[in-house]
């Protein structure tokens, strides 16, 4: 039993090791392809990784107290949590991780976990372009959460359950049984919610390098803002695989995993760049409008 | 306009009316009836926005000259109002009843000419010098050489080169011989 | 990363008002020994792939930083990126003059950047005070106030000048020869003095964490 346990976590451990290297190698590739639609060459796609190294292999560091320190903690404990409660890739020993020991609530909890972790720690740095990012993070956070949490209510009432690995399992046998095609309109408010989750250009305003404020990490640096790159990369590859296991059918092999999530991300880029940024009240006004109507559409026809 | 000018020197001994271009024009006027002019020229005469103030350091005169521009947006017209004051006592009358903005250019004013506006709001405040302990640095017999020697340290080698002679000896070595 | 302990008294902060003074620190900067070997080569390679640029363009040579952004000369194939902030970043790019006034707070960005950091000073002013030779407020040699790695002539130069500039940074920080941050440690009693000598209303920390 006790060496069973042991074994599991050896294989989550090697999943998420392997799900940051994709992530990091995705935000690189991401930022790559940006590049070459504005006509630029554009960094190359180890950039994260060197970045990462960089930030370890600084000198020196400051404090602004405990929970300064706790801030990037949470959050990458919300990026790990996340990921290690969802199964990667559909009926995979190394690849399951934890996924029968939660359900669809807790993965949602774990995602906001993280940005709130961090709004207590980024208060602490006392920076006031900090608490600026943080405040503009929850807000967009809330607003884009309701059109997340009613495609997710559809999904859960469609297959009936709460499970993930049951929620893949029902959707195996042909794409046409994908919620993508039996439930388009709750895909439809997840994808526009899954735009203000990643942070890309229309919804960027939280996060934006060039802003003035450069948002919650203000104050961050050394290895306490490694930990938030590193997070940044756990947390985006676990949210693509949540959405690949909800929405998209799941994968049984890992390559139809990194094509599919490839895919998902792909359409950050393809309406990052084509259109502007919004405002924080522009983007908290458009997700409680359109996404959330959709959402309501979506759980309405899933129960009747 | 030229009755302007006629106006302007009948009821304020105002002289030296010089036409720069068709909508720029410059009048003296003495400096004890800067406020009434401008109010006059504000409330009459149309002349209802403040563009400026500035003073020039005419130090062979003694004198500081204040150049007050307003501009009348109905006839497309600005007027540069001269006054001069005396270096050794500059105070003039504040103008930020008539229009709020000028205070900012009055504080100006202070800082780099020492030039005093008594009841002009937060004239003694610093504006765009941090720190300044010397003459207020407009003045012309402020020397900004030697205050620039004496207080950063330079980097020993720099030499300064006529350019036209330069170029020449560069381009055309053999236009020398 | 083992560190050489230097004693220094603590700083007085007299700039700052009483009640102020102990809301900020009063340690001088310290000497930080490189890592050893091969983990130090390792290190400054990432340095160098990774410069982030502190996005506080100081003069009017910080007009030839934003071109570097765009997609003509486009700096982030090199692996520089601006930053908001000077916690995160590792370049200060000195953007030509520096009056007195800004000056202040080049020092106080500089030292809240985190080490290793690097200065590259663009533009003849940072040299020699160039057109601004005989200026009131403006000072001639930057290296008197911070360390400088690179300088970088013209006035202004080109922003290819700029990228040839961060390609000698480059160099220089793989040859671990970039070691601004000890040596404004190392002096930095001879620092502060130069900088006091010029900023005449010193009303902040000693040192600026």
């Amino acid at each position: 039993m006790i060496a069973d346990i042991f074994v599991r976590i050896g294989y989550a451990a090697i999943s998420l090791f392997i799900l940051t290297n994709y992530g990091l190698l995705l935000i690189g590739s991401m930022a790559r392809i940006s590049a070459k639609v504005q006509g630029r060459v554009g960094q190359p796609v180890w950039q994260p990784y060197i970045d990462i190294i960089k930030s370890i292999a600084k000198r020196n560091s400051i404090g602004h107290g405990v929970m300064f320190y706790l801030g990037p903690v949470f959050r990458l404990a919300g990026g790990i949590g996340t990921y290690m409660f969802i199964p990667a890739v559909f009926g995979s020993v190394l690849f399951r991780n934890f996924s029968d020991s939660g359900d669809l609530l807790l993965v949602m909890y774990f995602i906001f976990f993280g940005q709130l972790g961090m709004a207590l720690g980024a208060s602490e740095g006392g920076h006031p372009y900090s608490a600026l990012g943080v405040s503009r993070g929850l807000a967009q956070m809330t607003a884009f959460e309701v059109p997340f949490a009613l495609s997710v209510i559809a999904v859960v009432i469609q297959y009936g359950t709460l499970d993930i690995t049951a929620i893949v399992a029902a959707q195996q046998g042909g794409f046409l049984n994908w919620t993508l095609f039996t439930n388009p309109l709750a895909v439809l408010a997840a994808m526009i919610a899954f735009l203000g989750m990643s942070g890309h250009n229309p919804f960027s305003v939280v996060l934006a390098p060039q802003e003035i404020p450069i948002g919650p990490p203000t104050e961050y640096h050394s290895n306490l803002l490694g930990m938030l790159q590193t997070n940044r990369a756990v947390f985006n590859g676990a949210k693509l695989v949540l959405y690949m296991n909800l929405f998209f059918g799941g994968a049984t092999n890992i390559v139809i995993m990194v094509i599919k999530t490839f895919l998902i991300y792909f359409i950050n880029i393809f309406v990052g760049q084509a259109f502007p940024r919004f405002r924080t009240d522009q983007s908290i006004r458009f997700f409680l409008g359109v996404p959330t109507v959709v959402g309501i559409i979506s759980v309405i026809i899933a129960v009747l | 306009m030229n009755e302007l000018a006629e106006r302007l020197a009948r009821r304020y001994d105002a002289e030296g009316w010089h036409e720069q271009r068709k909508d720029l024009a410059s009048i003296s006027i003495p400096a004890l009836r800067v406020r009434d002019v401008l109010a006059w020229l504000r409330d009459e005469e149309g002349y209802k926005h403040l563009s400026f103030i500035t003073a020039i350091d005419n130090i062979e005169r003694g004198v500081f000259t204040l150049t007050y521009t307003v501009r009348n947006h109905d006839t497309k017209h600005s007027l540069m109002v001269h006054a001069d004051i005396i270096r050794e006592n500059p105070v003039v009358d504040s103008v930020h009843l008539l229009w709020e903005q000028a205070w900012t250019y009055q504080r100006e004013l202070k800082e780099w000419f020492g030039i005093d506006c008594p009841g002009s709001p937060r004239k003694d405040e610093e504006f765009v010098l941090e720190g300044w302990d010397q003459l207020p640095m407009m003045r012309r017999d402020f020397d900004s050489l030697a205050y620039s020697n004496a207080t950063y340290a330079e980097r020993p080698g720099r030499v300064t080169h006529d350019p036209a002679a330069y170029m020449k000896a560069q381009l055309y070595p053999e236009a020398d011989q | 990363m083992s560190s050489k302990k230097i004693e220094m008294a603590p700083l007085a902060n007299e700039g700052l008002p009483l009640e102020e003074r102990a809301l900020f620190c009063d340690v001088p900067p310290r000497e930080y020994e490189p890592a050893r070997g091969v983990i130090e080569d390792f290190y400054n390679w990432a340095r160098s792939q990774s410069l982030w640029i502190l996005g506080f363009g100081t003069g009017c040579g910080a007009i030839e930083l934003r071109p570097l952004m765009t997609s003509r000369f486009d700096m982030y194939r090199f692996g520089i990126q601006p930053r908001a902030t000077p916690r995160q970043s590792s370049v200060f790019v000195i953007g030509g003059y520096a009056s007195v006034k800004t000056l202040k707070r080049i020092v106080r960005s500089y030292e809240q950047m985190m080490g290793p950091k690097f200065v590259v000073a663009l533009g003849s002013c940072t040299i020699n005070g160039g057109m601004y030779w005989d200026s009131y407020n403006t000072i001639k040699r930057i290296d008197q106030y911070i360390p400088v790695d690179t300088y970088i002539t013209g006035c202004m130069p080109r922003p290819e000048a700029l990228l040839a500039g961060f390609q000698e940074l480059k160099k220089i920080i793989r040859a671990g020869r970039a070691e601004g941050q000890n040596l404004y440690a190392r002096n930095f009693e001879w620092y502060k003095e130069n900088q006091k000598k010029v900023i005449k209303d010193w009303n902040m920390p000693d040192y600026n964490w």
